[in-house]
């Protein structure tokens, strides 16, 4: 068994080797060109409207870069997104409406609803660093506590995508009743400054997008690198086989506590740069509806893929501005319609498309079309 | 196998109890796993050979003793139990399908590996992986992904994975059943240069099988030990023509 | 007294309509590991098929008693259709079929905007539903009572079905063994329509209660579907003891939740309960053993 395949071998793997190579760094390179249309091109060819556009529809990406990895490379079914979202939001919110207030003031919203105090929770919020802080350590906190009760009883499945949906509710739903501590269904909104820059200076917001963009990338890159990890191999496993991984000495709950929790974060910090752009965060950007808009364009651009879930997300954002503004009804049977045909026809989303149009390409063969062709050795 | 290789390790079981809402898949069996010989488990159809291992394994609940290394089996949770270096396979080869045979192999290699280090790409191919692939005879198909293996190679990639994991105790659940007779032998030969410093049990219902590689030899009827002993101990047992008797045909398949 | 029965009463009828939207989640999940997440926008269906009765008939009385079994058939084949038409294609994948049946759920609602209006509409209660009960001081509005034996009628009459009918049989035969039962002949496929249809149905049959108490609305179902779904959790998935049962209990926890804190704030901690009570049962209250979840 052994010496009789011994010339096939180095026959056989010299190949995928080159296919691996290109796989590799050829995923660094289409990081790199999305790149350059956001980072380069758009800021000087787009109008500072559609360029605000943009930046909300990178922090949208940014949510959907970590469902890509919790669901689509980890199997788990996040569709409360919206929650983590919201709290990278409203904590950002939070302070830029202490900024407006100035020092030793209390948020407009608060005289407006309440009877003019402000509760003790909002005061360490007044600090930028703290703001940052707890932009990660928040979403981070809830996810695991959160994860790990759900992970560890073996929850997965329909299970964990229900109660992570009812977790938005139950979130959207606080948000509302608690008018005068959180804005309640209005939100937060009508900021001056972030970080001390006017939010109305053309440069500001010109910098917002960049910011927005830039993690983006970021994210990307480090989704990048997690899929090519051993961890990302780990992950995948535990997506197919559960079960098996638990028997090779893993706990599979603790591999997916590290995607959910990652996603988390990386919705958190779209969130948070998602409510300066918007000048506005409120429950409708955070319910399960918003939550299941962050699913559907990861299931549009491919959930497994690398750069399906942000571009699909990008996609369904620039969608839902033109569209509803066109036809404001024609949207939802739009979106509706996109669930039930992508999901139905098209289960890996758009990405799938990607290896049939390459192999379409004269002159070079695909990484696919070489698994493929060496095929006939098996 | 002589007896001067025999070492130190074992699984000594006590009483081990399965009950399935009042149905007792194992019913009371007393049983030692001692390292260094090839240990077969066989019966009939429904003895409860696969319970007894899932049991042991931490995929059924049990109750009694199983003590390995001064530790209850029973009770632990299943990767814990991998982590004393139990480890098993399954009677449906289950291999990541969507993993190249060596993600596959090298995913079994984390046990030995921190946690931290897992945020790392593999920069090459692991001492102990590159070995378990020439002895199971799969450089060839290293980096396909594992779903396309024929029915042989995912068990063999199976019991590559319990080599790379080191197993200490290895727990084989009719690996070599639908083998053509080539690879049955090589697996055997296998398993007769690795048992020295293992505990090896292997179910099987391949009697050819059975009478040349078992060193010892449990056989299981209705939830209970029916004799224990060396092949022609057991080949001499009158209960054991009787139980088999009236199940010869099944003897195929499994419970 | 009367803080103890108010919530008491107030949450079985609430329990009462989460058993009829749950049932049918528990049955086409147990049976088939499908997830309907349209299953809310039936239970509009079938408050909107309660208020088109009404306006056709005009008898409130008489309306009612028709609607019933319209509501039941307007939702039943809105859901047969729902199967044949998608689901059937999708289930090697249940985690799809959550999200297809979402998408299915947004186009319903649309659709129910661009029918009916965004706003909801009125359904007249009939002169005999329109009293009150007093229990121990609570004026017991007797709808509420009316909405309970609905549920329990819904309840029995599935029961006794599953029980005792020939169908019946093959659908638990169906959600034990399906392959045995396929080997035994029984047609697994149409069997699986029909718990379809009937679940839907069920559910139809609850939006007329929720049409009778709140009226209706393109968006209830938004409202109702992630409760049923959290008491098919708590329940137990195919258990139709386990059902009945988290309905109850969600339904009178909610209410007396509501009444101690406010009616968001019982949401949070409804759902918080379930997250502790997975905890102790992480497979619901009663499990059926030989069918492994998604």
């Amino acid at each position: 068994m052994t010496t009789t395949t011994a010339t096939a071998t180095t026959t056989a793997s010299s190949r995928p080797k080159a296919a691996q190579l290109l796989g590799t760094y050829g995923s660094l390179v289409a990081i790199a060109l999305v790149a350059l249309v956001l980072l380069v091109w758009a800021p000087n060819s787009l109008s500072p409207f559609r360029l605000g556009n943009l930046g909300k529809y990178c922090s949208w990406a940014m949510a959907a870069v970590g469902i890509g990895l919790a669901w689509g490379r980890g199997g788990m079914l996040v569709m409360g997104q919206g929650v983590f979202f919201g709290l990278g939001g409203y904590t950002m919110a939070m302070h830029m409406k202490l900024e407006a207030a100035g020092p030793g003031g209390i948020p407009d919203f608060m005289t407006l609803y309440g009877d003019g105090t402000m509760p003790g929770w909002w005061a360490p919020f007044r600090s930028a660093p703290f703001t940052l802080f707890a932009i990660i350590a928040l979403p981070a906190a809830v996810s695991f506590l959160l994860g790990y009760a759900i992970l560890k009883r073996r929850v997965k499945g329909a299970y964990f995508a229900i109660l992570t949906q009812a977790l938005a509710v139950a979130f959207a739903t606080l948000l509302i009743a608690t008018i005068k501590q959180t804005g309640g269904f209005n939100g937060l909104n009508t900021f001056s400054t972030v970080f001390g820059h006017n939010l109305y200076d053309p440069g500001v917001k010109k910098g917002l997008y960049l910011v927005s963009a830039a993690l983006l990338i970021v994210f990307l890159v480090i989704v990048w690198q997690f899929n090519r990890s051993r961890y990302g191999e780990l992950l995948i496993a535990t997506r197919d086989a559960e079960e098996r991984v638990r028997f090779l000495g893993y706990d599979p709950a603790n591999v997916k506590l590290v995607a959910f929790v990652a996603a988390a974060i990386m919705a958190s910090i779209g969130g948070a740069i998602f409510a300066p752009i918007a000048g506005i965060i409120s429950p409708s950007n955070v319910d399960a509806a918003a939550s299941v808009m962050m699913i559907a364009g990861v299931a549009l651009g491919g959930r497994s893929a690398l750069l399906g879930p942000a571009l699909g997300a990008i996609a369904v954002g620039f969608g839902q501005s033109t569209l509803s503004e066109r036809f404001p009804t024609g949207w939802t049977y739009f979106q509706g319609g996109l669930f039930i045909v992508v999901i139905m026809f098209l289960p890996a989303g758009l990405a799938s498309l990607w290896p049939k149009v390459k192999s379409l390409l004269p002159g070079r063969m695909s990484p696919q079309a070489a698994l493929v062709d060496g095929e006939n050795g098996a | 196998m002589t007896a001067s290789l025999i070492g130190q390790d074992y699984i000594e079981i006590r009483g081990l109890t399965v009950d399935f809402d009042g149905f007792k898949a194992i019913d009371g069996v007393d049983l030692t796993l001692m390292q260094g010989r090839l240990h077969f488990l066989i019966g009939p159809n429904g003895a409860g050979k696969t319970t007894l291992v899932d049991a042991l394994t931490g995929l059924v609940q049990g109750s009694g003793e199983a003590r390995f290394r001064n530790k209850n089996l029973l009770g632990m949770r299943a990767h814990r139990i991998v982590q004393l270096g139990i480890g098993r396979t399954f009677q449906t080869a289950t291999v990541f399908e969507q993993l190249t045979v060596l993600q596959n192999l090298d995913i079994a290699a984390g046990v030995h590996r921190k946690g931290s280090r897992l945020l790392f790409a593999r920069r090459a191919v692991p001492e102990r992986v590159a070995q378990t692939l020439e002895t199971i005879g799969l450089q060839a198909l290293a980096n396909r992904p594992a779903g396309i293996l024929a029915h042989g190679q995912k068990q063999w990639l199976e019991v590559g994975m319990l080599l790379v994991q080191d197993a200490q105790v290895m727990f084989l659940d009719e690996t070599v059943a639908g083998m053509s007779a080539d690879e049955r032998e090589e697996t055997g030969d296998l398993l007769e240069r690795i048992v020295p410093d293992r505990t090896i049990v292997v179910i099987e219902h391949d009697m050819e099988f059975m009478r040349r590689y078992a060193d010892f030899v449990t056989v299981m009827h209705a939830g209970k030990v029916l004799a224990e002993g060396t092949v022609a101990e057991i080949q001499a047992d009158p209960q054991v023509h009787e139980v088999y008797l009236g199940t010869a045909a099944e003897v195929g398949a499994d419970e | 007294m009367d803080a103890l029965t108010t919530p008491f009463l107030t949450g079985t009828a609430t329990g009462a309509i989460l058993l009829m939207a749950a049932l049918g989640l528990t049955l086409t999940f147990g049976q088939m590991g499908v997830i309907n997440m349209a299953n809310g926008e039936f239970l509009m269906a079938g408050a909107y098929a309660a208020y088109a009765t009404q306006q056709l008939i005009g008898n409130a009385g008489l309306a009612l008693v028709v609607a019933i079994p319209v509501s039941f058939l307007v939702a039943g084949l809105l859901g047969l259709l729902l199967e044949v038409s998608i689901i059937r294609w999708m289930y090697q994948r249940p985690l799809d079929t959550l999200l297809v049946t979402v998408g299915v759920a947004l186009v319903l609602q649309q659709l129910a905007k661009d029918v009916f209006g965004a706003q909801g509409d009125p359904v007249v209660l009939p002169s005999w539903l329109n009293g009150n009960i007093p229990v121990f001081g609570y004026n017991w509005p007797f709808r509420q009572l009316f909405t309970i034996v609905l549920a329990l009628a819904a309840l029995g009459g599935l029961s006794a079905v599953l029980k005792y009918s020939t169908f019946g049989r093959r659908i638990r035969a169906t959600v034990q063994y399906r392959d045995l039962a396929e080997t035994l002949g029984i047609p697994t496929r149409s069997v699986d329509r029909i718990t379809f249809f009937l679940g839907s149905g069920l559910a139809g049959v609850g939006g007329v209660a929720i049409a009778l108490i709140s009226g209706t609305n393109p968006t209830l179902g938004t409202t109702y579907i992630i409760p049923a779904f959290l008491v098919v959790v708590a329940g137990g998935v195919g258990q139709l003891k386990g059902t009945v049962i988290a309905a109850w209990v969600v339904g009178v926890v909610t209410a007396f939740l509501t009444d101690w804190t406010s009616g968001s704030m019982a949401q949070v901690l409804t759902f918080a309960l379930v997250v502790v009570f997975l905890q102790v049962r992480p497979q619901g209250l009663f499990t059926v053993r030989t069918r492994s979840l998604a």
